[in-house]
């Protein structure tokens, strides 16, 4: 850690008119803590006052003041997480890394911490290890998580804002599992749907991880052109409930269980993608 | 001017002005404890709450931080405020019983009791001090840490503050503090100017001529 580096890091925000939070993201992505160094620097080069940037990284949970282990195990404890058993998968982490919430193992590998809500209560309880999404976590699961942690993810930092978790999900007609688990994408299965174009079918696989734009498509279909989505067991058409924010086409929705769709953009090469916990038509 | 009704008595005032002004301008008497002339309101003790409204839509709000709006009516002392505000007296109480001002504003509305589970804690939160130090004293040396149940004041990593004036403003203002900033637990001392063991005026050239609250001062008696 040198002041140059953070500096670095400071500036280029300041000159993004990144606000205070993502600067303080940047740099504890960059050391893993923030350092009280650089919340000087940060209130130097963005002329705040110390103890305001001191009052925002004491005040979320996400930011530490003390160094943390090389990866980071954080389980929900939220509402919804909690009345599925979080508390239970929290005591398994403790009792298998025999340290507590919040601290980091003797070693300086694992962090463990316990946070409030992880904003995907539909996949609860949920585990977080480096930025990446463990649904629907049971406490047999937990001994793997550690050693995939050990093992070293390939850390999200976030930068895009995007969460990176896998789904599964469903033919919202016949409710045949549209999990492929032949082809992988990201390293999980892959969603399997047919589209069309002109007349003419072929395969599209999507990743199953939501947030990434990973996909394999089997048919040539001119960017920006919306394709029509089939169910590749029923070949019913997808159907569609809302139209895509980033382009304005259809969007297909898939089933991930009830009220709960995940509805992806049609038109090629459009990341639009939206994760919907409450969507009538799916009941 | 915005005309407004406080208790039955028709008043008009400037645009800006908060209910609480409005009222003492009348002569009405609101408790306050988190609020000050010359620093913003804050709105955290809820001391100074009144209602709004014409029943059985009318509502709670602090006075302190509402400013006053064409027709509004305001009572400042009807049954619903006299039980709200006895309410935040015990727990104010609750949680800092050793508290001079809390004891006198309790005794003043005839609070004796209290149905909380009691506590000791040596800050209720009002934020008096921080705007103190960052709007009258320029300083900007402590604030709010933390966050719910953790929340705490104080310098940013505990430390003494490089930009505080050591000018005892922050405890001039402190309705909960004046047990604790003696500097016989120097742990629980937010700034340290409090301990006086160098008075600003004498070493520090830039503070010449600043207002300084400390009392009693080493300083000032040898001067006198
Ligand atoms: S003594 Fe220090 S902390 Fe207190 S008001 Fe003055 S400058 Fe601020
Ligand atoms: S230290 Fe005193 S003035 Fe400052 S917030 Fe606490 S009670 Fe209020
Ligand atoms: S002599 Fe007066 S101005 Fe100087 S420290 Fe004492 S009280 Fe403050
Ligand atoms: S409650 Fe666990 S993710 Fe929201
Ligand atoms: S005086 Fe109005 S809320 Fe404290």
């Amino acid at each position: 850690m040198s002041s140059e580096e953070i500096e670095k890091i400071v500036s280029d925000y300041v000159e993004r008119q990144g606000s205070i939070i993502a600067v303080l993201e940047a740099v504890q992505n960059r050391y893993r803590y923030l350092p009280e160094e650089a919340l000087r620097i940060v209130a130097r080069q963005t002329g705040r006052r110390l103890v305001d940037i001191y009052g925002v990284a004491t005040f979320y949970k996400a930011f530490s003041l003390k160094p943390r282990g090389k990866h980071l195990i954080s389980v929900c404890l939220g509402t919804a997480c909690h009345v599925r058993g979080g508390q239970a998968i929290a005591e398994e982490f403790m009792s298998q890394l025999q340290i507590k919430a919040g601290e980091t193992t003797p070693d300086g590998e694992i962090t463990f911490e316990t946070v409030n809500c992880l904003g995907a209560c539909a996949l609860g309880p949920t585990v977080v290890v480096d930025g990446h999404y463990y649904p629907h976590v049971t406490r047999s699961q937990v001994g793997g998580i550690i050693a995939d942690a050990l093992a070293g993810m390939e850390r999200d930092d976030g930068a895009a804002g995007a969460r990176l978790f896998p789904i599964h999900v469903s033919c919202p007609n016949c409710k045949r599992s549209l999990m492929d688990y032949d082809r992988r994408l990201d390293g999980h299965p892959s969603i399997a749907c047919v589209i069309a174009y002109d007349g003419r079918k072929g395969r599209l696989g999507l990743s199953s991880l939501y947030g990434s734009r990973a996909s394999e498509v089997e048919l040539e279909v001119p960017m920006n052109e919306p394709c029509r989505f089939y169910c590749p067991h029923c070949h019913e058409e997808m159907p569609h409930y809302s139209n895509c924010v980033e382009c304005g086409s259809p969007m297909a929705a898939l089933y991930i269980r009830r009220g709960c769709a995940y509805e992806v953009c049609t038109s090629r090469g459009c990341p639009g993608h939206l994760l919907n916990l409450d969507q009538p038509n799916m009941k | 001017m915005i005309n407004l009704t406080i208790n039955g008595v028709p008043v008009s005032v400037e645009k800006g002005t908060t209910v609480l002004e409005a009222a003492r301008y009348l002569g009405f008497p609101i408790p306050t404890l988190c609020h000050k002339e010359g620093l913003t309101p804050y709105g955290a003790c809820r001391l100074c709450v009144v209602e709004i409204g014409r029943e059985p839509n009318s509502r709670l709000v602090s006075s302190c931080t509402y400013p006053v709006e064409e027709g509004l009516v305001v009572r400042t002392a009807s049954e619903r405020v006299v039980k709200a505000r006895r309410m935040v007296i015990e727990l104010l109480l609750a949680s800092c019983p050793q508290s001079k001002t809390i004891q006198d504003i309790a005794s003043r509305h005839n609070v004796r009791q209290q149905r909380f589970r009691q506590e000791h804690e040596d800050c209720i939160l009002c934020g008096l001090c921080v705007r103190m130090c960052e709007e009258q004293m320029m300083a900007g040396a402590i604030g709010f840490r933390g966050r719910g149940r953790g929340r705490s004041l104080g310098t940013p990593f505990d430390v003494q503050s490089e930009v505080c004036r050591l000018c005892g403003g922050c405890m001039e203002v402190c309705p909960a503090c004046q047990a604790r900033c003696t500097f016989n637990e120097p742990e629980k001392a937010i700034c340290g100017a409090c301990a006086n063991l160098s008075p600003p005026c004498v070493e520090k050239e830039q503070f010449h001529d600043m207002m300084c609250y400390l009392t009693p001062c080493v300083a000032c008696e040898i001067k006198k």
